[in-house]
């Protein structure tokens, strides 16, 4: 059956949101949650779900779209197994601003709270623009070029980061945890800040899968079979970097799930991007929400960054996963 | 048919191609010959829009391709390029339903008549059984079918194909270059054929061009251009050209240097 890829994903996902939604320090059974959705619950419950638990777990759901669906859009880019949504610049460009932007004491208001995020933001995607602009060669953006003033420039930024946070001690412990990633800034306000940026890269690239498999037989096919490739190449890249930098404002650098979401979907389910790019968004989210809950879960009532657990766990899963898989030519 | 009007291409600083002046008619195989190195693949793609030119013209019928988008490009010239490696992991059937491209909209989705074209194509370079397989498990020859049935999928009045015989054995040289001909010949297609073997354009081309150092040396019937000292200084070989014992066409015998 052509949709059993998407009933699969989809029913995950509703798992893991219903899972995400009833662990906490309090447990909520599905009863009560259904409860409180509906406006029949406790004052409590409802509280809970909807001022804590609601927006936790959407951002976190949202963040996981975003990464899983770029790393997808990155890989059939560059047309590399080894690329994610950090590979030009995305990630150390949003570090460096945010350290930046911790060294200033801001004031305990609304834009003052906003400030750190808003900084990771906007560097971020100075930075993809600024690796751009160093890799384009006349009126065509040669990807190799794009990845090597990607790492170069990758490798500025991070090391200007750890020079700032030398020399902050005070602050190295809070920039680490940024660093890490996690939703520990969550809230209504965070969700509606990042969800336009995250519709509009995510629309895009929804729609983009066919031009992304052209894209795979080289840019002189795609452009003789009709593409306009250095036009699409632009607009995936933005509307990726434009995803990325907004999860990554307020979740901070959570690696591994748009690297590793994207094989296990070909995997299973193919190399065909008009299908690769919805089904790596829902399972980016499943992934992420699932990795959460341990984060919560295993030490509680600390919370480990999210970022340590999706490497940890999400590492031997995906190898798992790739040992299983008997077909070989899966990319 | 493929008019190209003094078309020169740069790579950098270099020229590779000078004003080089070629046509095409519809219905006839224009085999494009020369050594290496000499501009055929230059030429080839320059005119399908993939390398810039720095000056010249590209026009069928009174339009200037370079007047048109890309999508509207790929409706007049279909390309096979020379022998690449294909994303193995996309099958046979989906790789040649790409080449209906420059008719569906920006979602990819085909209709039926597009799929009942792409049968077709497959069936016409006899590649129909290899339609469930991966792209990566053909082999050179059976690859290069798949691509010529893309080509043909796009249903352009214009081919173009790039040394398509480069690393085919004999069985397959001579297939491909036959339904090649029919193409031209049987469905009026205007075809430009790179071709590094001069006896297999003395057979199947109506016309031939010889490219040397980027300029067209001479072009005309077969008899008229593969004439021993048009070789000769080309490949800077000494060669005999004698006529086909059993058909009206020459055949070029290349000599030992001494």
């Amino acid at each position: 059956m052509k949709f059993r890829s998407y009933l699969f994903s989809l029913l995950a996902l509703v798992l893991a949101l219903t899972l995400s939604l009833a662990i906490g320090s309090v447990f909520l059974s599905p009863l009560e949650l259904w409860a409180a959705l509906t406006g029949h619950g406790t004052q409590t419950s409802a509280a809970i779900l909807w001022s804590i638990r609601l927006p936790r777990t959407a951002l976190i759901a949202l963040t996981g779209m975003a990464l899983s669906g770029s790393g997808a859009a990155y890989q059939g880019l560059f047309r590399n197994p080894l690329a994610d949504p950090f590979l030009i610049g995305v990630a150390s460009g949003a570090g460096l601003g945010a350290v930046i932007a911790m060294s200033v004491k801001w004031p305990y208001t609304f834009w003052g709270l906003m400030a750190i995020p808003m900084s990771a933001f906007v560097a971020a995607l100075l930075t993809v623009l600024i690796v751009y602009s160093l890799a384009r060669v006349g009126k065509t953006v040669p990807t190799t070029n794009l990845i090597l003033a990607g790492v170069a420039f990758s490798s500025f930024a991070t090391s200007l980061t750890s020079f700032l946070m030398l020399r902050s001690t005070g602050e190295v412990r809070r920039a680490l945890g940024w660093l890490l990633g996690g939703a520990s800034q969550s809230g209504w306000t965070a969700i509606l800040a990042i969800a336009p940026y995250l519709f509009i890269g995510l629309g895009i690239l929804i729609f983009s899968g066919h031009a992304m498999n052209l894209l795979q037989f080289g840019d002189d096919q795609a452009q003789q079979l009709g593409l306009n490739v250095t036009r699409a190449k632009t607009i995936l890249l933005i509307a990726s970097s434009l995803a990325t930098a907004a999860a990554v404002a307020f979740s901070g650098i959570i690696g591994f799930v748009g690297l590793i979401v994207p094989h296990i979907m070909r995997l299973w389910w193919g190399a065909d991007y008009r299908r690769l790019i919805p089904l790596s968004i829902i399972s980016g989210a499943t992934a992420l929400l699932i990795s959460d809950i341990i984060a919560r879960v295993v030490l509680a009532p600390q919370e480990i960054p999210v970022g340590i657990v999706t490497a940890l766990a999400g590492a031997p899963f995906f190898l798992w996963v790739l040992r299983r898989a008997k077909n070989q030519g899966y990319w | 048919m493929l008019k190209i009007e003094s078309l020169s291409v740069n790579y950098g600083s270099r020229r590779v191609l000078h004003d080089a002046s070629l046509d095409v008619q519809s219905g006839e195989v224009l085999a494009l010959i020369g050594p290496n190195g000499a501009g055929k693949s230059t030429l080839i793609r320059a005119v399908s829009g993939v390398i810039p030119m720095q000056s010249g013209h590209v026009r069928t019928n009174g339009d200037d391709f370079n007047a048109l988008s890309p999508m509207q490009r790929a409706r007049y010239i279909a390309t096979v390029p020379q022998a690449v490696s294909l994303p193995p992991a996309y099958t046979v059937w989906e790789t040649v339903l790409l080449g209906r491209t420059p008719y569906l909209n920006f979602l990819g989705q085909p209709s039926q008549k597009d799929e009942d074209l792409a049968r077709r194509a497959l069936d016409r370079v006899s590649a129909l059984t290899l339609a469930e397989r991966r792209v990566g498990e053909l082999s050179g020859g059976e690859g290069q079918r798949v691509l010529l049935a893309r080509a043909l999928c796009q249903s352009t009045p214009i081919l173009l194909l790039d040394e398509p015989t480069a690393h085919l054995d004999l069985q397959y040289q001579v297939s491909l270059l036959e339904l090649v001909r029919e193409l031209a010949h049987h469905d009026g297609l205007a075809v430009l054929i790179a071709l590094h073997d001069l006896n297999l354009a003395a057979k199947y081309a109506d016309r031939i061009a010889l490219l040397v150092g980027g300029e067209i040396k001479a072009s005309g019937k077969p008899e008229q251009v593969l004439r021993p000292d048009l070789i000769e200084a080309a490949y800077c070989l000494p060669v005999r050209v004698i006529k086909h014992p059993f058909s009206d066409i020459p055949l070029v015998l290349p000599e030992s240097r001494k």
